[in-house]
């Protein structure tokens, strides 16, 4: 869908924000607590000094003197008013912290990729869209993000989340859109000059309206894409699954726990996928030896990591992992060599997405 | 000042080496004085042109470059040479002697080279400003400050590195001369609530200071040499800077308001005439506010992708400083009741201060909230925030301290009528200006931005007009205070007929302070409200004739 039939942002001057995602109503009850408190306490204390700047002023005829040096019930109930308050403060903050932070096990997954200024979306399916982020209504969506240079963070007012965008690891916010529209996107981390161009848009769309925009012109999915290119980079010849008993097999990798040669687990996230790529001897696979040469230096950007990435988690998808090891047992074990090239033609490098 | 005078600090001797090379603690006070209110009109003439270009959505009249460097500018400046020294390094160091009964600071040589190093730094960082500036913000986060930006970072972060040492070496005088130098009789709970502000901030100054020292070391290590620290790309981390960065600059937030609640605490007791309420209180909420400042700076960093757990002790440990507070505030405000109120500029001051700091300190605990804290940091919001507490809180109690010991500063009283008046411009100008961003802040306008959605127009024309009239609030007392100098009333020793060891001086002080070491028989704050509860007509209340 052309840009042009995106709803536009609605620029009216308002006092408060647009709730647009399912956790903007829990955080604002929380901001009017806090609204209500501080109002309370703001309130009572010029009311205070009002009220005692006028009666004892000098020269009004007033009992003065009163009052005393320390009145300790005072002094306790003053530090407990605020303890108390500031704990409501902490638990209901801290369990819609926590959902902000946990996303729900169904989201779709949108790979963001952050860099001097601006924002790269890059969607499983296939679409890669600049500044602009389409998403449908109603349903959680889980955004990957990784910056290539300086640290950004990626903010979307109306939904009340925000998070940074770390050059160094994957960071993540999750929100379920629940009211069609177009929003702002800021970049809320001071990343140098272009900063405040570092803006784009958020626009849900309804699920149909997205069905139809999915369905738009579209590039490879970004799977069949890594898939290309982790046979471009001759992963497959380690890895692919054959007799070889000197490579763990990739499938059913992603999510599983990995047991660690110096002992213990890691879950394989992508963090985990992409340290093993850039760095392989940081964390071994127990029960293997560290022959993994690195890639950094044939991997050119985060982009193409993404697609790695991407495609090393669809092998997850189509088959658990216990299958995959059941086909291994079977196997030869006396004939580790490689195995057949996929069907179709390896591509030249070049051709790979930019 | 004119022949004919007694001798007092400042005729002492005229040459300009005896100010150079003076070890009066009062007389390095007022090197101080002059170089932090040059350093603050610096930082306010950056914050006027940022906030002309914020009248327009469109970033015209700036390009983006100069707008970036101008609010570093503004907060490096602001921050390290105006609010951190400001209280500290003029009044603290005029006063901690006095105020305690002692000839000088425990080491007199350390407290000038202090103000040395603070030029030196100073001077690192003008010319970083004058080479072309710097476009990090004061925060410097790592890897923009030491991979991507090509400016005079290397500059700036010396010129800070410098000027800590000039915090350290303060804070040390003031500690060791608190310990050591009290008059007879002057015991830790008889002291001046003013020295205890001080205490308590000295020691975040010698324990933090050292840490920004040598995190702003390693940018420029990472920077000038290559080392690897917190450049991903070179096998660092960047929110390790993060952490270094703040465990300082969180308790220096604490060094920018604790000497001025120091103040308010003077101020109030004398102008409502009463012995403070909840003395204990108030001093060691202090301290419980110097240590508290040392275990939560994690809360500047709830979306910096550190672990949820941190996030949520981070939070709850957030929560406590609001009890220290809350005990300040009320206590303060207790102690007006029953008093006999009169409402002189230091007193509109500090009761400015009180309601501009509980503002200030309630908006804390929504950013210490931390699902509230995911929406508004790095917002307006926090802008707002924070300058509630330095501006409100800080600059109103230095202003409002400068003028109480005018008098004892110079022999000379301040003009009343227009003292009052800035100070109730300063007031207006500066809820104008930063109210309007806790607004924007909700809405979502992030900070640093340079252009903005229009729809944010109507709230930044509001704060840019506030600005203006805050900047006059500002250069009224700039104009009127030096002309005080030569035309202003004399002042007898004790104009606001006050209390305390100061008081007991000649306004000017003598070199030495005191003819003989005072001795100090009881509590501070020894006031009688009934005293002056009815002021004879045509005297003007606590006015110096009484002297
Ligand atoms: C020379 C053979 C070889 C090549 C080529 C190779 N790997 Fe590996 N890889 C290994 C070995 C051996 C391990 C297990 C030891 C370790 O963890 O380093 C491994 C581990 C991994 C892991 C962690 C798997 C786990 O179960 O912990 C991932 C992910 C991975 N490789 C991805 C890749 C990708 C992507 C490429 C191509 C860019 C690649 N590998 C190329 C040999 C290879
Ligand atoms: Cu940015
Ligand atoms: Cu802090």
């Amino acid at each position: 869908m052309p840009e042009t039939h995106d709803p536009p942002i609605d620029r009216s001057f308002r006092l408060f924000p647009e709730q647009a995602s399912s956790v903007a109503g829990e955080v604002d009850a929380v901001y009017f607590f806090l609204l209500a408190v501080a109002a309370f306490f703001t309130v009572l204390i010029f009311v205070l000094i009002v009220y005692f700047a006028l009666r004892y002023r000098r020269g009004a005829n007033v009992r003065r003197g009163h009052g005393g040096h320390t009145n300790y019930t005072l002094e306790v109930a003053w530090c407990l008013v605020p303890f108390g308050l500031t704990m409501v403060m902490f638990f209901w903050g801290a369990k819609v912290y926590y959902r902000i932070n946990l996303p729900p096990a169904e989201a779709a997954e949108v790979y963001v990729l952050a860099k001097q200024w601006m924002w790269k979306f890059q969607h499983p399916e296939g679409k890669r869209e600049i500044d602009r982020l389409h998403v449908p209504l109603g349903r959680p969506i889980r955004l990957k993000m990784i910056s290539e240079d300086a640290i950004h963070s990626f903010y979307v007012p109306a939904f009340r989340v925000k998070n940074d965008v770390l050059p160094s690891r994957y960071t993540t916010v999750w929100f379920e859109p629940t009211k069609p529209g177009a929003y702002h996107l800021f970049c809320a981390e001071y990343c140098g000059t272009g900063h405040s161009k570092m803006v784009g848009k958020v626009v849900v769309l309804r699920p149909a309206e997205y069905a139809d925009w999915l369905a738009g012109r579209t590039d490879e999915p970004l799977a069949e894409a890594g898939r290309r290119m982790f046979e471009g980079f001759g992963c497959h010849t380690c890895h692919d699954p054959g007799p070889s008993q000197r490579c763990p097999p990739l499938e059913g990798l992603y999510g599983s726990q990995v047991p660690l040669a110096e002992g213990g687990f890691v879950e394989a996230d992508e963090d985990y996928i992409r340290e093993s790529i850039l760095d392989p001897r940081a964390k071994v696979r127990a029960g293997y030896r560290p022959i993994m040469p690195t890639f950094e230096e044939q991997i050119d950007d985060e982009e193409q990591m993404i697609l790695l990435i991407e495609y090393i988690k669809s092998l997850s998808r189509q088959r658990p992992r216990g299958a995959q090891l059941r086909s291994m047992e079977n196997a030869d074990e006396a004939a580790p060599q490689d195995p057949l090239p996929p069907p179709g033609v390896r591509p030249p490098m070049d051709d790979m997405p930019e | 000042m004119t022949a004919g005078l007694p001798r007092n600090y400042l005729n002492a001797s005229y040459s300009v080496w005896s100010w150079f090379f003076t070890t009066d603690h009062k007389r390095i006070a007022i090197l101080y004085m002059v170089s932090i209110t040059l350093m603050f009109f610096v930082g306010g003439a950056a914050a006027v042109l940022f906030r002309l270009e914020l009248m327009t959505p469109q970033g015209d009249l700036l390009i983006a470059e100069d707008y970036n460097k101008l609010f570093t500018l503004h907060g490096v400046v602001m921050v390290f040479f105006f609010l951190i020294p400001s209280v500290p390094a003029v009044l603290g160091n005029f006063l901690l002697p006095l105020m305690i009964g002692a000839r000088d600071l425990a080491f007199p040589k350390l407290n000038l080279a202090s103000w040395y190093i603070y030029m030196i730094g100073a001077l690192f960082t003008i010319v970083s400003i004058v080479a072309g500036g710097v476009d990090t913000g004061w925060t410097f986060y790592t890897p923009l400050s030491t991979t991507y930006s090509n400016t005079h970072v290397m500059l700036m972060a010396v010129g800070i590195f410098v000027v800590g040492f000039s915090s350290v070496l303060t804070g040390l005088n003031f500690i060791v001369t608190t310990h050591t130098m009290r008059a007879p009789g002057l015991t830790w709970f008889r002291l001046p609530l003013f020295v205890w502000a001080h205490y308590a901030t000295s020691i975040i100054m010698v324990l933090g200071t050292p840490v920004i020292s040598v995190t702003l070391l390693l940018v420029a290590l990472e920077r000038g040499l290559g080392i690897g620290i917190f450049d991903p790309g070179m096998g660092g981390d960047p929110l390790l800077f993060q952490h270094l960065f703040w465990f300082y600059s969180h308790p220096a937030v604490y060094i920018m308001i604790l000497p001025g609640m120091g103040v308010v605490s003077e101020l109030i007791t004398c102008f409502s005439r009463k012995h403070v309420f909840g003395y204990e209180f108030i001093a060691f909420s202090s301290l419980a506010i110097a240590i508290l400042g040392f275990l939560v700076w994690g809360h500047h960093m709830f979306v910096s992708g550190q672990s949820l757990f941190a996030g949520l002790v981070f939070s709850f440990l957030s929560m406590f400083v609001a009890i220290p507070s809350a005990v300040k505030v009320f206590n303060w405000t207790a102690t007006l009741r029953g008093g006999s109120i009169s409402l002189e500029t230091p007193m509109l001051y500090a009761l400015g201060f009180i309601g501009l700091f509980t503002l200030g300190g309630l908006t804390g605990l929504f950013l210490a909230t931390l699902a509230v804290d995911v929406h508004v940091h790095d917002t307006y919001f926090v802008i707002a925030h924070f300058h509630y507490i330095m501006v409100g809180g800080m600059v109103m109690a230095y202003l409002g301290g400068i003028h109480f010991w005018w008098p004892k500063i110079t022999g000379r009283m301040y003009p009343e009528w227009w003292g009052r008046v800035s100070a109730v411009l300063i007031f207006f100008g500066f809820n104008l200006t930063f109210f309007p961003q806790f607004v924007l802040g909700y809405l979502g306008m992030p900070r640093r931005y340079h252009a903005y959605a229009e729809e944010f127009q109507v709230l930044n024309v509001m704060s840019s007009a506030g600005a203006s009239i805050l900047g006059a609030g500002y250069l009224i007392p700039l104009a009127y205070l030096l002309w005080s100098l030569r035309h202003g009333r004399r002042a007898g020793p004790n104009p606001w007929d006050a209390v305390g060891l100061e008081w007991q001086t000649p306004s000017p002080p003598t070199t030495h302070n005191f003819e003989r070491p005072p001795v100090v028989p009881n509590r501070p704050y020894d006031y009688d409200p009934g005293e002056h509860a009815v002021s004879s007509p045509g005297t003007p209340s606590g006015a110096p004739e009484r002297i």
